[in-house]
């Protein structure tokens, strides 16, 4: 089903393969504790609802794990990771806390303006792209990182994220991870551990 | 230093697979019947003699935590919660584990959760991690195919399965208490204590909670035994762990290194060193956002570890190491943290929500000058206001960097607050 | 049994006692925002902390059990910091507007930053302001006064069983409303303003009328149902500024349903408040004595077998009484008080009470309901049902048309035939009713108030002897009355002879059998069946009756006379004179004394204390005050078949089931919003789908 945002802030349901999903989720979960799907079933509504939840879809899942929807509304408004409000169509997250400030997010974020015209918390004219200042994304000896499309674009500069803004303009997805050429958190300039083969045998 | 033959996460850079074969071959699963075999005394007795203290920030005997859970069951089944909420600003070792390591973590989720009778593992990860969240589903799968969980896990008779649950962006979660209500479905709000979650955790039942770090060195500490972790490091802060690097060093990184290793030590063999050099360093955050930073004049001798850190009235937290060089304006730094723990506070307590957003708007008014002299002393009162006062930890954990900025930096705050007013006249 | 050290003394508490609670056993006052003894602990506000020795920090005396040997200190310079900085943090996003807040006066907020504060400020950076949020007809918001204390939240949840108010967002940006700002759809949503310790949530009826030290209270009992809440009355000159619920542990615990309430502005409008004579099919104004004299001319050689009297719900036992013997005096046996043609008679007591007693509800583990919907026919009661099951999983399940209680409930059926089954000894809820401790019957007029409501009366005598409910210990049989006045009225005997009830007078009425009749305060009925008879109209309001009314006489309402009430336990208890009534209206016994004169019979009392006395010699029980009474257990009801049709609760509309409540603005609000918008949607519901 092809579903519209206009649509579905009036009704909201689960397409069936989610629906399906849902109902593996709940069953993680102990008899008569459906509520702890609360989290993973907002979140699955919100992807399928182009990356913001309406209010139907709090009903819904309020119903669906017979929880008041006041509840449903108190979880949904208190983790950061749901949006509310309808984003654009490609959401740039950029992490801005202390580790990453320190290895240059400002620059991060001066060259998402230049890229896009917007700053952080703002949504381009066009509707495509939202950036929002997101805090500690727990890849600090990567920063500075940016989140798009669930993953991470790390060790960045202007001229990086520059280059990423623009391959999803074009309507690529990046390869995410380190800029810099390093395969994760190892030193960049080589290995200073691990260095000798062999397990913990 | 740390020997490589001593290092238990020989895959944390992810150089080699994380999939089950590649996790064998490092030695995971090894034998995990026969330590199973061992009884749930035996386990715990190794762990508590191991000396290994909780990884997640606030360093409680792991294997004493453990032995609080009812022996017996009233009817209720207990539960292992494994704690893998990563989000203390600096930190990212349990990322590592998680999408290079999992076979580490769900082995030492099946010994610690058949140690203390539990039924099932609930990892609550963060719900940005979602790429370590599908490989430790993936490896969880792998696992289960494999008959290592689920029923008769590893041939042992003993029933244990693993569920990976995401959270949706609170770093308050990372606390215990908030972790529990987050997983029962509610807003991600600390309880009060009593009761405690060895008592009543989730769904009302026996909990122990246990850091992602924590729970996947057991399996090795079991193999390789206790003596072995515990001669490691120096006493009462032994074992080896993973250490984040961030902020002004030539190659940040994450390594695995010797409880007790020299600060200035870590930073210069694993972190290339200071950016500029070791003169150029300004100050360090050496376990986590919430610590009290320290200045150079410290860092020249610290040792990383639980003792060493609060003698020096700070703390390792979660062994994250934030490296600040001379061009730093620490005042913004520190503010960026307070604008951090605004941003956290859950708003359940007073102190907290309240005293958060005082601190930040007096902290960016700091960085500025523009305030009055009195207000660094005011400030420090707020924070002591708030310290030690609230549900959960946040409070001080909000209050701490900005008792280690005026504690080491006044100065610093002076000389801005006369320049705006020379500026200003 | 714990022992503690408080400030040096030694106190001795019962288990389960929290730190908080052994300091009042202590005597020792530890200020509190959030902690309230009948919601759960939250431990948020942090006002409570004291010092315990041997812990690394403060704790929160409100969420801290007492345990043996712990030595607490309350009043340490660690204690008094920590309040202050509580009290500063309050403070500091709170406006300081008390001059125009409601609140002011009766605020903890201001009486603890009196006491506990540094009485000065150190905030200097900008005010949060939060938007108002709409919670329905009865409760004003200022939500920047809010401390997040979460008492509202927990209230509707936990007590009012309407989890629709939360705290949305978190941090300082954490604010309370209810979902999408629907207004608080709960009979008990005004008890969320009392519990406010700010002037976040004030009542909106009341809104900038008064200052708490403007008022008169008068401590009184409340007449809106038959549950008796224990009231207090708050009154500016002539004028009832307000009802608040006043501490009964075991009638209303401190809760008042919003009719209670907020029905009292119904006090002012549409009073009768001089006499009034029909001529030539107008009312027209008159003095008393051409009043009096208009009633003495239709009564005079009329025979007593021509007269009836009906009594309202409201009625106290004095002017029921006092009617009783006018009634006899004329030569009239046709008295009655089951307006709504209840089958019950008054020979068993057991057989109209509800036994069990309104406490009994904490202790039973089964409850059935037959015909009754305790939500909207007793909203405290039914709150003390919500209580159970929620701290103590009582089971609940009901007999009648289905309806939202605020718990879950096992729905039998809508039949009475469902009772007879069980009464039969059939089913797994007779088998349960047996295997219960102390199990409980509820009856209620949904079920009495059919031509069949002697033999359900009978069937469900039957189970609950069958079933093993009433035992020496334990009475679980019981009727919820929806009149404050029924028990009562019962217990004087004002049931009409040989069979008769209001519906077979009305009958005999129409056909003209009967041509006089009195009622006092009777509204609640077809009062069309009157017209063609001389109706005196005795009571408060322009009401239904008065259409029909050759005669009226203005009578006081139940906050402006003395008065005795039985609720529906049976429990005796007094109200008091809070005000006076409007014009030349009068206290009612003495309008009834002041008739009988003139009608020729003079009733032998001059004063209320003389009315009394007489009124006890031929009622002993009137003279037992608040006390639960033991009604012996008996044979009553009528063997036969019970008719088809669901038991539905005679309260459709929750806001108007009384002259007053629907005199009242306040309630016609509610019922537009919470009432006749349910059912416009059900409609629309129902057309669409």
């Amino acid at each position: 089903m092809n579903m519209t945002t206009e649509q579905t802030s009036e009704t909201f349901v689960f397409t069936s393969e989610n629906l399906e999903w849902a109902k593996g989720q709940i069953a993680k979960y102990p008899e008569g504790r459906q509520a702890s799907a609360v989290m993973p079933l907002l979140h699955q509504a919100q992807k399928q609802n182009g990356g913001w939840l309406p209010m139907s879809a709090i009903d819904y899942i309020a119903d669906m794990l017979e929880m008041p929807k006041m509840r449903v509304y108190e979880v949904a408004s208190f983790y950061s990771m749901y949006n509310l409000k309808p984003i654009g169509k490609h959401l740039i997250e950029v992490c801005t806390t202390t580790p990453c400030w320190l290895r240059g997010s400002d620059d991060v974020v001066s060259a998402i303006r230049e890229e896009l015209g917007i700053g952080l918390g703002e949504t381009t004219e066009d509707g495509e792209f939202t950036v929002l200042e997101v805090e500690c994304q727990g890849a600090c000896v990567n920063a500075p990182v940016l989140v798009y499309e669930e993953g991470f674009y790390e060790d960045l500069d202007g001229k990086s994220t520059k280059e990423i803004i623009e391959a999803i303009k074009s309507g690529a997805k990046p390869a995410c991870g380190s800029r810099v050429g390093r395969k994760s958190s190892e030193p960049a300039a080589g290995l200073t551990s691990l260095n000798v083969q062999g397990g913990d045998a | 230093m740390l020997q490589d033959k001593d290092r238990i996460f020989t895959n944390l850079y992810g150089l080699q697979s994380w999939k089950l074969d590649a996790a064998k071959s490092r030695g995971d699963w090894d034998s995990t019947k026969e330590l199973m075999a061992k009884g749930q005394d035996w386990i715990i007795d190794e762990m508590k003699a191991s000396g290994l203290r909780g990884r997640g920030g606030a360093g409680f005997p792991t294997g004493l935590k453990w032995s609080f859970m009812p022996k017996e069951s009233d009817g209720r089944p207990s539960y292992l919660v494994v704690n893998a909420d990563e989000g203390e600003p600096g930190t990212c070792k349990d990322r590592d584990i998680m999408r290079h390591d999992p076979h580490k973590l769900i082995e030492g989720c099946l010994l610690a959760g058949f140690a203390m009778r539990a039924v099932a593992a609930y990892i609550y990860i963060r719900g940005e991690f979602f790429h370590e969240a599908d490989v430790l589903e993936e490896a969880i799968e792998e696992a289960r195919a494999a008959g290592l969980l689920g029923k008769n896990a590893c041939g042992s008779g003993y029933d244990f399965d693993v569920y990976v649950h995401r959270g949706a962006g609170a770093y308050i979660c990372g606390e215990e208490t908030a972790l529990i209500e987050s997983l029962e479905g509610k807003k991600g709000q600390p309880r009060l204590k009593p009761p405690f979650p060895a008592n009543v955790g989730v769904w009302g039942c026996p909990t122990t909670v246990n850091n992602v770090e924590s729970i996947a060195v057991a399996p090795t500490i079991l193999r390789r035994g206790a003596a072995w972790f515990s001669g490691l490091g120096r006493e009462n802060n032994v074992g080896a762990k993973i250490f984040c690097i961030s902020g002004h060093v030539n190659n940040p990184c994450n390594v695995e290194e010797e409880m007790g290793i020299p600060l200035k030590e870590l930073i210069e063999k694993h972190a290339g060193g200071v950016r500029g050099g070791w003169d150029n360093l300004l100050a360090v955050i050496p376990g986590g956002s919430s610590v009290p930073l320290l200045p150079k004049s410290v860092c020249d001798s610290v040792l990383m570890d639980f003792d060493s850190l609060r003698e020096v009235q700070s703390g390792l937290g979660t062994a994250a190491v934030i490296v600040m060089d001379k061009s730093t304006d620490i005042v913004k730094a520190i503010a960026r943290l307070s604008a951090f723990y605004k941003h956290e506070s859950c708003g359940q307590c007073t102190p907290c929500r309240e005293g958060t957003g005082w601190m930040w708007r007096v902290m960016e008014r700091l960085v500025a000058g523009n305030a009055d002299m009195s207000e660094i002393d005011m400030l420090l009162e707020v924070t002591k206001q708030i310290e030690g006062h609230t549900i959960c930890a946040l409070g001080d954990a909000a209050a701490w960097p900005i008792q280690g900025l005026i504690r080491h930096f006044r100065p610093e705050l002076e000389r801005r607050i006369e320049e705006y007013k020379a500026r200003a006249a | 049994m714990p022992t503690l050290t408080i400030d040096g003394n030694e106190v001795t508490v019962e288990n389960g006692t929290t730190v908080l609670q052994a300091c009042e056993v202590a005597g020792i006052e530890v200020p509190r925002f959030c902690y309230h003894e009948r919601l759960s602990i939250a431990g948020n506000c942090r006002m409570c902390l004291v010092e315990m020795e041997k812990a690394p920090k403060l704790v929160a005396s409100c969420a801290m059990p007492a345990g043996d040997g712990m030595v607490i200190h309350t009043n340490t310079e660690k204690v008094k910091k920590a309040r202050e900085g509580v009290m500063e943090f309050l403070l500091i996003n709170h406006p300081l507007d008390c001059p125009i807040c409601d609140q002011g006066g009766e605020c903890d907020l201001q009486d603890q930053s009196m006491a506990y504060g540094i009485g000065q400020q150190r905030y200097d950076e900008n005010r949060r302001s939060v938007r108002e949020k709409n919670m329905g007809p009865l409760i004003k918001t200022e939500m920047t006064r809010c401390i997040h204390c979460t008492r509202c939240v927990r209230f509707a949840e936990e007590v009012a069983g309407v989890p629709d108010l939360g705290a949305i967002n978190r941090g300082e940006n954490t604010e309370i409303m209810t979902y999408l700002e629907h207004s608080l759809a709960s009979e008990m949503s005004g008890n969320v303003v009392d519990l406010c310790p700010v002037g976040a949530l004030t009542s909106k009826p009341y809104a900038f009328s008064a200052r708490p030290w403007e008022l008169k209270h008068t401590e009184t009992i409340d007449v809106h149902d038959a549950v008796g809440s224990n009231i207090r009355i708050d009154v500016r000159g002539r004028e009832v500024m307000r009802a608040l619920p006043r501490v009964h542990e075991d009638v209303n615990e401190e809760w008042i349903s919003d009719k209670t309430r907020h029905a009292v502005d119904g006090l002012k409008y549409r009073r009768l408040d001089q006499p009034y004579v029909r001529v030539n099919g107008e009312l027209q104004p008159a003095s008393w004595q051409d009043a009096f004299a208009a009633i003495a001319a239709k009564t005079s050689g009329l025979s007593g077998e021509k007269m009836a009297a009906f009594v309202g719900d409201m009625q106290d036992m004095e002017s029921m009484y006092a009617l009783k013997q006018l009634m006899t005096s004329l030569g009239s046996k046709n008295i009655e008080c089951r307006q709504d043609g209840a089958n019950l008679d008054a020979s068993e007591r057991a057989s109209y009470l509800f036994n069990s007693g309104i406490a009994g509800i904490d202790e039973a583990d089964l409850i059935l309901l037959v015909g009754t919907n305790p939500r909207l026919e007793a909203a405290v009661l039914n709150a003390r049902i919500l209580e159970n099951v929620r701290a103590r999983g009582l089971k609940v399940a009901s007999i009648g048309a289905e309806a939202d209680l605020t718990y879950d409930v096992e729905h039998l059926g809508e039949d009475a035939s469902v009772l007879a089954e069980l009464a039969a000894g059939k089913g797994d809820i007779f088998k349960a009713l047996q295997a219960a401790e102390k199990p409980m019957l509820i009856v209620g007029q949904g079920a009495l108030a059919r031509e069949d409501g002697a033999v359900i009366l009978k069937l469900a005598r039957d189970l609950a002897d069958k079933a093993g409910m009433v035992s020496e210990h334990w009475n679980g049989f019981n009727v919820l009355h929806t009149a404050a006045a029924r028990v009562g009225g019962l217990d004087l005997g004002l049931v009409a002879e040989n069979g008769q009830n209001i519906n077979s007078l009305l009958g005999r009425a129409e056909a003209g059998e009967i041509e006089f009749v009195y009622l006092l305060g009777a509204d609640e009925f077809d009062v069309s069946k009157l017209k063609d008879s001389f109706v005196v109209y005795q009571g408060t309001h322009g009401d239904a009756a008065v259409s029909v009314a050759d005669v009226i006489l203005p009578g006081a309402a139940y906050t402006e006379k003395d008065g005795t009430y039985i609720n529906t336990e049976g429990r005796v208890q007094k109200a008091v004179k809070a005000n006076v009534p409007p014009g030349d209206a009068r206290e009612d016994w003495t309008i009834l004394r002041a008739l009988s004169e003139v009608v020729g019979h003079v009733l032998p009392f001059d004063t209320a204390a003389e009315l009394n006395e007489k009124l006890v010699n031929e009622l002993h029980l009137v003279d037992v005050v608040d006390v639960k009474p033991q009604a012996a257990w008996g044979d009553f009801g009528v063997e036969g078949d019970v008719a088809a049709g669901a038991l539905i609760s005679p309260v459709t509309d929750f806001y108007q089931t009384n002259p007053i409540a629907r005199a009242s603005k306040t309630m016609a609000a509610c019922s537009a919003e919470f009432v006749q918008v349910g059912v416009a949607l059900e409609e629309a519901t129902g057309t669409h789908g």
